[in-house]
């Protein structure tokens, strides 16, 4: 029964991992119904970004907040430079774009840091609560979870902005003619995925050590629990990344050993996709023709 | 200065084939013009040339300033509402919403609450239904959105798209009335399509007629009526 107890907790601890890489999934999915594949690639890169100034002396929370303001420019820049060309083009060749951004992320994080792994701080103490069943580590990437989806559920809820990004993501034509700039507000959603990307790398960099690779088996992951809970929508996600991190944690534990593990989460995409392909939360959009 | 809006030479189109072919107008300050014609003439492609929407040769003049070359939201800021065929509400949003998206350019928090009242004294039924989703809206009560959405812009020009399309004679008697209202006690000029010829003669003052993309007659409203061609393909007696 503990040890039981303890792989559910530990299990929504990572899943409150893969929960913010699907939120950071939902944020671009939202306003261009894409899926971007180079979301782990960028919270890897933003990760580096945040090892490089804790290398540099940098308290732990400065080099956070640092990182995420750094990746939320950053995320805004790849989308001017790299996606708005790419914007009026077939979906194949969007993903190309996708695929990629992944490869030269991955490759230019090899040559800059190399691909010797390195290891990762965590801000919180290193020891267990709650009797031993979950680390302080989990339990802060848990609060931290929660802090985040309620940070993007005020923006989106009560502020100009985030009421013109949802707008702009359902209406585009009617948004503009409000007088609402479409194109930075995908910019934008573009710059918000990166920050929470980075937020979810720099919490599991502590887990999974600081190499090049680190995200390759998180986004998948990250993409299962999207999918499961809703690709459209942010609380879903959380839900789906929870879940997900359970289930992957349980299956892991009692039925297929670690071996195994992501084969789950692979599993569990194509199940979703078979039988509720809109997710646990996700809304079903019908079309009259 | 009597226009608000001139345009001269507006030729625009879809893709390789052009659709309007150099058309001149203008609407007075303060006035109402309407465009009329058949279905698939051109009216909707003018608005969308005017607003922005499209790509469009010619000139397009605002209050004076050449707004040809400007992007949509551009065009919006500087005080244009488009109210676009099929109204454009933003359905999974509430009624609230919509509103405030109305109002998104503006910087004065009192005058968009001021107007918040303004456009539910005019539609007491969104004031009722402001926590509402939009899209479970009436066909009817999302016209009035429309409208109130533009009204939040506090527009000096609105363009309408077919106010009447697809609505009950009794709302559509409503919508003109709260039009005509708007345009004579606060001045909001409007460019108007439609394919009801007889109420859209009726609130304005300039009227030209678009036969597949040319305007082949222009001028006040009450000469129109009179013309026989116009009485003959439009009002049908």
């Amino acid at each position: 029964m503990e040890a039981f107890l303890h792989q559910v907790l530990s299990g929504l601890a990572t899943g409150s991992i893969y929960a913010i890489v699907a939120l950071a999934l939902v944020m671009i999915y939202q306003a261009t119904h894409l899926v971007n594949f180079a979301q782990g690639e960028m919270a890897m890169f933003s990760t580096y970004l945040a090892w490089t100034m804790l290398d540099a002396g940098f308290p732990y929370w400065l080099a956070f907040a640092g990182t995420v303001a750094l990746s939320f420019v950053l995320g805004v820049a790849i989308e001017r430079i790299v996606i708005r060309p790419v914007e009026k083009a077939p979906v194949l060749a969007v993903v190309i774009v996708f695929i990629g951004l992944l490869v030269i992320l991955n490759s230019v994080a090899g040559w800059i840091y190399t691909y010797t792994i390195k290891s990762f701080p965590s801000p919180f103490p290193d020891r267990t609560i709650l009797g031993g069943y979950v680390s302080a580590h989990e339990l802060g990437v848990m609060a931290v979870t929660m802090g985040v989806l309620a940070l993007l559920f005020l923006f989106f809820r009560f502020t100009p902005l985030g009421l013109a990004m949802r707008a702009a993501a359902q209406n585009p034509v009617s948004s503009r003619l409000v007088g609402i700039r479409v194109g930075w507000m995908l910019a934008l959603g573009w710059g918000l995925a990166a920050a929470i990307g980075a937020v979810a790398g720099m919490l599991v960099a502590p887990i999974v050590f600081l190499d090049p690779n680190m995200m390759a088996g998180i986004l998948l992951y990250g993409f299962a629990a999207a999918l499961l809970g809703g690709i459209d929508n942010p609380a879903g996600a959380v839900v789906g990344g929870l879940a997900v991190g359970v289930l992957e944690n349980l299956s892991g534990a009692y039925l297929v050993g670690t071996e195994l593990k992501l084969t789950v989460a692979l599993v569990l995409i194509v199940g979703v996709l078979l039988v509720r392909p809109s997710g646990l939360f996700g809304r079903v959009v019908v079309s009259r023709v | 200065m009597t226009a608000i809006l001139e345009v001269s030479g507006l030729t625009a189109g879809y893709g390789a084939s052009p659709v309007l072919h150099g058309l001149d107008f203008d609407v007075p300050v303060g006035g109402v013009a309407t465009i009329l014609g058949a279905n698939g003439a051109g009216k909707t492609t003018t608005l969308r040339a005017v607003s922005g929407l499209i790509r469009a040769a010619g000139e397009v003049r605002f209050a004076g300033e050449r707004i040809d070359r400007l992007a949509a939201e551009d065009v919006a800021r500087r005080g244009i509402a488009h109210v676009p065929d099929g109204r454009g509400t933003f359905v999974q949003l509430s009624v609230e919403e919509n509103l405030r998206l109305g109002a998104y350019v503006r910087r004065d928090p009192a005058g968009v609450a001021r107007d918040f009242e303004r456009v539910f004294d005019l539609f007491p039924v969104l004031k009722e239904r402001r926590r509402q989703q939009a899209g479970t809206l009436s066909g009817g009560e999302q016209q009035m959105l429309a409208i109130s959405r533009a009204l939040m812009l506090r527009p000096r020009l609105m363009l309408m798209d077919e106010p009447s399309f697809g609505l009950a004679p009794l709302v559509v008697r409503e919508i003109f009335r709260i039009m005509r209202m708007v345009n004579r006690e606060e001045g909001v000029a409007i460019l108007l399509v439609e394919q009801n010829a007889s109420l859209a003669l009726d609130l304005a003052s300039r009227a030209f007629l678009l036969e597949t993309g040319r305007l082949v007659v222009g001028g006040s409203a009450a000469d129109l009526k009179a013309d026989d061609a116009v009485r003959r393909s439009y009002l049908g007696y």
